[in-house]
């Protein structure tokens, strides 16, 4: 590590700061508007707990978090994209 | 600074691009074979494809005075078709021999499906009968653990495959780990929404050292930054680290893992 954790700070907390703000207004605008979310707004929020583990693997925690965590292959490609967040479901 | 860019989808970029690599210190750049944006009707399309990387692209380079190589497969977005597949499969041989092609790539996986991994295997034994390194794409967000783990299933389960003549392309800090621990080489993809920001792949040099790694763009038609490696140099020289690691992670290193291939030459002094 070639920084000591008083430059971390001076060099990441104002961006690390602007994202949470985004994060935060974020949730807020799902709650504003109508009618049902889907799996992704759950998987966000399962994900946002796994910032307050201790230790260093933060990173991985919440991209696991979002996960297939599945095993066997699909048996046909649903189509090309992926949204993000695993929805649960074998395909 | 110089640097080489590993992974750059030039057929996507303007004239422009290749002018900002240039002036940002690009001596040589990569260009795998991938899906680009619609679907192909057949292997007549990807035999012009390939023509466009093996003939075209190159000329566009070196007006910059960039050497340009590239990759040849049928990316795994289009492998559910395995009709189509083995069409292309079959004219991938035609191009093996051009000056600047230096294996198989980028194949992989996308969603993780038994067709998909098919075609992969088939890529695989491509290769490894051809003597090609291998260049592999991982799958996108919530699919990319499940399918590296598959991907390095492949690769183990075929015994000439030299785990470092294989770069895994698109790691994480959730599979950066089962990448390296089986012997492969590990790409970080720069990308402003996905995959890696500059602050995690440095952060990821950090942790898991700087052997068998490297930095890329991937640029395409997609949100991608053809800069994103020199400016995760400049990222990197802001954390105070030295000159002689940011050009071992992105000059050194992708030169030493392309130079497997004897057509790759960087005459950068």
């Amino acid at each position: 590590m070639a920084m000591t954790r008083q430059k971390v700070l001076d060099q990441y907390f104002m961006d690390a700061r602007h994202k949470l703000i985004d994060v935060a207004a974020f949730l807020d605008r799902v709650e504003r508007a109508e009618g049902d979310a889907d799996f992704r707004l759950d998987a966000f929020k399962d994900a946002m707990k796994r910032l307050d583990g201790r230790g260093a693997d933060r990173a991985n925690d919440v991209l696991m978090a979002f996960s297939d965590q599945t095993q066997e292959p699909i048996d046909k490609a649903p189509g090309k994209g992926a949204c993000g967040a695993w929805s649960g479901k074998a395909q | 600074m110089r640097f080489i860019e590993p992974h750059a989808h030039m057929v996507s970029r303007t004239t422009d691009d290749y002018l900002d690599m240039a002036t940002a210190g690009c001596v040589a750049l990569c260009e795998p074979a991938f899906w680009a944006g619609f679907d192909r009707g057949s292997a007549d399309g990807f035999r012009d494809y390939f023509r466009q990387l093996t003939e075209y692209e190159p000329r566009r380079a070196a007006n910059y005075g960039i050497k340009h190589y590239t990759w040849l497969c049928i990316n795994p977005k289009e492998s559910e078709d395995m009709a189509l597949a083995a069409d292309v499969l079959s004219v991938i041989p035609e191009f093996l021999e051009c000056p600047n092609v230096l294996g198989i790539g980028e194949i992989g996986l996308n969603k993780n499906s038994r067709n998909e991994i098919k075609v992969l295997q088939q890529h695989v034994d491509l290769a490894a009968t051809n003597d090609q390194l291998i260049l592999v794409h991982t799958p996108h967000l919530e699919d990319k653990h499940k399918g590296t783990r598959l991907i390095l299933d492949v690769l183990k389960h075929d015994s000439r495959i030299a785990p470092e003549r294989v770069m895994i392309d698109h790691v994480e800090e959730h599979t950066i780990g089962m990448v390296l621990d089986a012997g492969h080489w590990g790409g970080m993809t720069l990308y402003p929404e996905s995959k890696c920001s500059p602050a995690r792949a440095i952060d990821m040099i950090e942790r898991f050292g700087s052997d068998r790694l490297w930095w890329d763009a991937a640029c395409d038609w997609g949100p991608s930054v053809p800069l994103a490696v020199p400016r995760t140099a400049c990222e990197m020289r802001r954390r105070g680290h030295d000159e002689k690691l940011i050009e071992k992670v992105i000059f050194e290193n992708p030169k030493q893992f392309l130079s497997q291939c004897e057509r790759f030459q960087v005459d950068y002094a």
